[in-house]
């Protein structure tokens, strides 16, 4: 064991569940490793402005990723971001990670963060209108669409308060939806039906996307009838919920139905030492607040437990 | 105002500057939203490790940002950020959107090689 490369916590995701982590160890004096594979923050970068953090009246995704990461590399927190696992062992008293750039890493303890992501459609034509047409941001691209005809795809919260906002720009929206209803609050989808720019396509879902340069057209499936027809448009906004990052960790540790994993209250996960939080466990509310107290119930857990184990093999040295 | 650690463009005789000064340029233009903070990240992380790159970001409501906007390369392009890619003062790739690290180095390394004669 490399004592350089060896920590006492590593954690894996660096959103907030992950900082928080980060903070509460380094702050214990605990040598603390964050890895994360794209920027730090996670999915706090996409939102423009958080008003339910409480304390902040109003602040931007960037800018409290900022802060957390600033007060956890100020306690000492070292922090690898835009890097990915290569290999992990999660089972024993020493668990190692190795990085894409071939550095290996070892730790009595780890905090398993990954979070989740947008889900996409994986169909014909997706990642090449990416930026051409399809879009996952409506306040990010929302502008290039002003006057056109687009499409938001997605039947939940998001998907509709999205297609309400891009009414500023798109003269008119028209909403693909798998279902004959929708999984939003009563408020959201009321605010939809009544918006006169907004239509709706109902048991639907797009199959393909034409284009030359830049989007032209879509194919939609309707699911009952089981046939397909192809529509113009300018502009599709994809909208259809988030999936969490685990699949490094199938055949692992436990992870449910959903892949999401699961954690007694403590947050430990079914192998000792290796504890989650945030997103990625299994459980019904997703928010900042909600990841931040997963990312210090499973912090303290982690320490207590690296001390405990520090303590057993200091006595089994002495006996 | 684009709240990173890379060197701002601010106007078209900065971005005349830049390319015609520095062999491999690329200029990343957004705004500080979703899709643009990851590239500038990448951008931040990968400037150590490419110091034959100069990486430079420019603010796309900037009206200057035409010199970037307007060119042929973005043609269709409905996403930010636009991110030019720029060789002896030409472009040679150009992307829309968010970006993974591995494609952004993909591109350096494709097309803004360290020259024979460096
Ligand atoms: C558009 C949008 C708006 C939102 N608005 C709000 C809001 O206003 N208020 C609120 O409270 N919540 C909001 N949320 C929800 C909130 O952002 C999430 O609940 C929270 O970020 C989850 O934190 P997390 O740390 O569990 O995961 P994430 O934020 O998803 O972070 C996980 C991190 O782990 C990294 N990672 C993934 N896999 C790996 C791997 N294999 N190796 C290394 N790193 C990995 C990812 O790159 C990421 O950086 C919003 C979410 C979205 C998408």
């Amino acid at each position: 064991m490399n004592t350089n490369n060896h920590y006492d916590v590593i954690v894996i995701g660096a959103g907030p569940a992950g900082l928080t982590a980060g903070i509460y160890l380094s702050r214990a004096r605990l040598k603390t490793l964050i890895v994360n594979e794209g920027t730090v923050g996670g999915q706090m970068i996409l939102t423009h402005e958080i008003a339910n953090y409480p304390g902040v009246e109003s602040i931007s995704g960037y800018q409290l990723s900022s802060i957390m990461k600033k007060q956890a590399t100020t306690f000492g927190c070292d922090i690898k971001a835009n890097t990915s696992i290569t290999k992990l062992k999660l089972q024993g008293d020493t668990k190692s990670i190795t990085l894409d750039d071939g550095m290996s890493y070892t730790s009595n303890a780890i905090i398993l963060s990954p979070g989740g992501r947008s889900r996409t459609l994986h169909v014909f034509g997706e990642s090449k209108f990416k930026g051409r047409g399809i879009s996952y941001c409506a306040t990010c691209d929302g502008d290039f669409f002003t006057d056109k005809e687009i499409m938001v795809v997605g039947g939940g919260n998001s998907a509709l308060e999205e297609a309400v906002s891009l009414t500023k720009y798109a003269s008119k929206v028209t909403i693909i939806h798998q279902f004959d209803h929708f999984q939003a609050f009563d408020h959201a989808i009321e605010e939809a039906r009544q918006h006169p720019k907004i239509n709706f396509i109902m048991n639907s879902s797009i199959t393909a996307f034409y284009g030359k340069e830049k989007l032209e057209s879509v194919d939609i499936r309707d699911l009952k009838n089981d046939t397909i027809t192809n529509f113009k448009t300018d502009g599709v906004f994809i909208f259809i919920g988030y999936v969490p990052n685990t699949e490094f960790l199938k055949g692992k540790i436990v992870l449910n139905e959903w892949n999401e994993i699961v954690v007694n209250p403590d947050m430990n996960t079914d192998l000792r030492g290796v504890y989650a939080a945030g997103d990625s466990v299994a459980k019904r509310y997703r928010q900042i607040t909600t990841a931040i107290a997963d990312g210090t119930i499973a912090a303290l857990a982690a320490s207590d437990y690296v001390h405990q184990l520090k303590t057993r093999n200091k006595q089994l040295i002495a006996n | 105002m684009l709240y990173t650690n890379l060197k701002h463009i601010e106007n078209a005789a900065d971005h005349a500057k830049a390319i015609s000064q520095n062999e491999n340029v690329m200029v990343i233009c957004g705004r500080m939203g979703p899709m643009c903070i990851p590239v500038y990240g990448i951008a931040e992380e990968l400037e150590k490790d490419y110091e034959h790159v100069k990486f430079f970001d420019m603010e796309f409501d900037n009206p200057e940002s035409h010199v970037i906007r307007d060119i042929p390369e973005v043609r269709g392009f409905m996403g930010i950020p636009f991110t030019i890619y720029y060789k002896n003062g030409k472009v040679v790739k150009a992307t829309s959107s968010i970006q993974t690290k591995q494609q952004v180095k993909t591109i350096l390394d494709e097309y803004l090689t360290v020259s024979v004669n460096a």
